[in-house]
């Protein structure tokens, strides 16, 4: 043991030696830094695996063409395994780095984080995160949803519901739900709607870790007889909820499932793309390939000899990445914009976001219109089907029931 | 920790349980005093003073784990779960009520403490695998209890939002405010489970640790020691949750899973059972490996790999090497980093003349 020490001294100073040799190595003109925040190791390393990589990409094509207004753009991005803690360190490193946003990654780090981006007056954005409540900018002035809420899925997928059965007077509609916060926060929207649109709702809550769910889908199937399914699950639960209801042989093209339950992965989970046929999901990127985004990050990877990388393929969540980027580097062309070409600090980047219009990147990106008021842009979904082996668009941009998704927005800034 | 002596000397039983076994050794708690007050603040930049706050706040949940499971020698997974009804009963009180944290953060201990004696009942009956597996319904019961009880959990989000603790009116809402207001009380629990250690109680924690029946035999009332044990570290857990809720600003249960519990029993394994600089050792391993080995794959990779590969590979290896060096530190020294430490210290209190 003793002679075991003395090695162990040994290790220890090479180790601190290397760590405080490196580094410092990147001071150069006109570089502006972006936080980034990923999991790609955690419960959801699913989606940051795909997800983050997209979001690289697009900022390596924006700096290959000479970055935004003669900046460069240095993305710093920290794991944080959806712990909690872990994100509160990320987000200092991006404020001692000098980060101009910070992109945030889960719901329970947003929510941690809400106050933190308040005090230091540094942007954050939580696509797909977090609380609806937020797409309100006067209570949460530095929070940027920037993609559809849950509220708004839940309008979008009701007024989809709608359009497919004609009307929804005196029809029945099932919502399956992963039982946690973020599988809870639609209800108030399907109540409301239940009333105005005279339809009977009933919810089934899938207990966490999602993985079984017979009991419930067997309820939904031969006990309640739904006209129609709406799903909100995470992880392996929608692949288990479209096994599960094509298998009591419910029609898929009855149901529609929330963002995070419709990526190819989940289908390909499911059994293939032949097993889930008409699956709808509701998305808040463009799905596919078929952008001029793509193509350039594709023409990119070849000027520089190699392969476009694999995540590609995973077009849901990879999309998704290039949009939060896109997103961001508008915001910060905005920002540098309005200072007339000088170096933006994070509250200037805040204001580009909130003027942020008419930016659709052919389509990758919807319709948003984010307004200092309007956090969320719109609440633009699409819904994409299973069709013959692949995704195909079914229905393009849309708001459902926008109004009621404010009204919603609006009491809870009272409550 | 950092003197020695030239021998034993230590003669009778007060000598042997002081906390200061040596006059120098009050020498070094001032040093570390200043440290840590003085010099620490002023010369760290905030981002450093973020990660010692969150190391702080581990460090007591540690210390509270290993009060049970360390000195008492039952086991809990259930630990997560004390911290949110911590976090939940003081997010409640500060926001309906309006009360001041150091009315919120005892509270929060309390309730805490009440509802770990009710999950460690069973502890009386079962030990081991069973206890462990009793303390893992108690944890899942309180997250599906908050997650569906509107009163407690404030709405259907179960998130509330609290507001920064304010003391005679500076709130506290930057990292080195809070770096004050977390090192208070963190000092406070090392305090106290040293000198709890040093007790009555935590020599029948540790008799009923070693041998349940001898314990009981010479007239511990093993029952009694073994809730009293749940309780205490439970009033960890909860102030711990509590301080995460005042750190954040937000009391929300998702932040306090399972895997939370698992955390904190590696910290305690890894850092060393039954020791308080061990539980000291193993918050600072498990929040500080994570951080320095990203810096260090940061500087080095970037030499190789293109920055969107990085983070990837980073991720990967991080991950890999951490449960690696986990592995290694406990074939090294299975007692944990404190026995490490100790080793260190040892050879040196003899060098160079070590034989």
């Amino acid at each position: 043991m003793l002679r075991s020490v003395r090695s162990w001294l040994g290790i220890a100073a090479a180790f601190g030696t290397l760590s405080f040799g490196m580094g410092g190595a990147f001071a150069q003109q006109k570089q502006v830094v972006f936080g980034l925040q990923c999991d790609r190791t955690g419960p959801t390393a699913t989606v940051g695996t795909a997800l983050c990589p997209g979001y690289h990409d697009y900022i390596d094509l924006v700096n290959s063409k000479g970055g935004v207004e003669g900046y460069k753009i240095k993305v710093i991005e920290v794991d944080n395994e959806y712990k909690v803690p872990p994100a509160m360190e990320a987000h200092e490193r991006f404020k001692k780095e000098g980060a101009l946003i910070d992109g945030l990654y889960g719901t329970p780090q947003t929510q941690a984080l809400t106050k933190k981006l308040e005090e230091d007056k540094m942007p954050g954005t939580s696509p797909g995160f977090g609380t609806a409540s937020a797409a309100d900018g006067k209570r949460f002035p530095y929070l940027f949803p920037i993609a559809a809420s849950y509220w708004s899925q839940a309008g979008a997928a009701i007024e989809f519901a709608k359009e497919k059965l004609g009307t929804l007077k005196g029809k029945k509609i099932a919502y399956l739900f992963y039982d946690n916060p973020a599988g809870k926060e639609p209800l108030p929207i399907f109540e409301d709607l239940s009333k105005s649109e005279g339809f009977e709702l009933r919810t089934f809550a899938v207990p966490a870790p999602g993985v079984e769910m017979g009991a419930q889908v067997l309820d939904i199937t031969s006990r309640y007889r739904p006209d129609f399914v709406v799903t909100h699950l995470f992880g392996r639960a929608p692949s288990v909820s479209i096994k599960e209801l094509k298998g009591k042989g419910f029609p898929l093209s009855k149901v529609v499932a929330f963002v995070w339950g419709s990526a190819e992965a989940d289908i390909l989970a499911a059994g293939g793309y032949a097993l889930a046929e008409g699956y709808n999901t509701l998305q808040f990127a463009g799905v596919g390939k078929d952008f001029p985004v793509l193509k350039d990050i594709v023409a990119m990877y070849k000027a520089e000899g190699k392969a476009p990388p694999k995540e590609m393929d995973s077009t849901v969540y990879y999309n998704r990445g290039v949009m939060v980027a896109a997103i961001h580097v508008e915001a910060l062309r905005n920002a540098i914009k309005a200072k007339g070409g000088a170096m933006p600090t994070p509250d200037d980047v805040r204001k580009g976001m909130e003027q942020i219009k008419g930016f659709t990147l052919g389509g990758l990106v919807p319709p948003l219109t984010i307004t200092p008021t309007d956090h969320e842009g719109g609440g633009w979904c699409e819904v994409w089907t299973v069709k013959g082996g692949k995704l195909v668009k079914t229905k393009d941009w849309y708001q459902g029931f926008r109004q009621v998704i404010e009204k919603q927005i609006a009491a809870d800034a009272k409550s | 920790m950092f003197h020695r002596e030239a021998g034993i000397f230590k003669t009778t039983y007060a000598a042997d349980m002081a906390l200061y076994p040596l006059p120098i050794a009050k020498w070094t708690v001032a040093v570390l005093a200043l440290l840590f007050v003085v010099i620490v603040p002023l010369v760290l930049a905030e981002y450093y003073l973020s990660i010692l706050n969150l190391i702080f706040i581990a460090i007591v949940g540690a210390l509270g784990l290993n009060i049970l499971v360390g000195y008492t020698g039952q086991i809990s997974l259930g630990h997560g779960a004390f911290m949110s009804v911590g976090a939940y009963t003081a997010a409640n009180l500060a926001v309906r009520l309006g009360l001041p944290f150091w009315l919120t953060l005892p509270a929060g201990g309390l309730m805490a403490a009440f509802i770990g004696v009710l999950v460690g009942i069973p502890s009386l009956r079962i030990k081991g695998l069973y206890l462990a597996i009793a303390t893992l319904a108690g944890q899942l019961i309180i997250e599906w209890t908050i997650n569906h009880v509107p009163a407690i959990s404030g709405g259907a989000q179960a998130s509330i939002q609290v507001p920064r603790p304010d003391l005679f009116g500076l709130i506290l809402n930057t990292q080195s405010r809070l770096y004050f207001f977390l090192l208070f009380f963190v000092v406070l629990a090392i305090v106290a489970t040293l000198n709890l250690m040093r007790s009555r109680i935590g020599r029948a924690f540790i008799a009923v640790r070693d041998q349940d029946i001898a314990a009981e035999i010479i007239g511990i009332n093993i029952y009694r020691y073994k809730l009293l044990s749940f309780a205490i570290s439970s009033f960890y857990a909860g102030v711990c949750g509590v301080l995460y809720t005042y750190y954040f600003g937000i009391a929300n249960y998702e932040q306090f899973q399972l895997i939370v519990s698992i955390d904190y029993l590696a910290m305690i394994i890894i850092g060393g059972l039954g020791s308080v600089l061990g539980s000291i050792f193993g918050a600072i391993f498990v929040t500080l490996l994570p951080i320095v080995l990203r810096l260090l794959l940061e500087n080095v990779g970037s030499l190789v790999f293109s920055d969107s590969e990085l983070a990837n590979v980073i991720s990967g290896t991080r991950l890999a090497v951490f449960g690696a060096l986990i592995i290694f530190f406990l074939i090294v020294e299975p007692e944990g980093l404190n026995r490490l430490w100790r080793n260190v210290r040892n050879y040196f209190r003899v060098w160079p003349f070590s034989y």
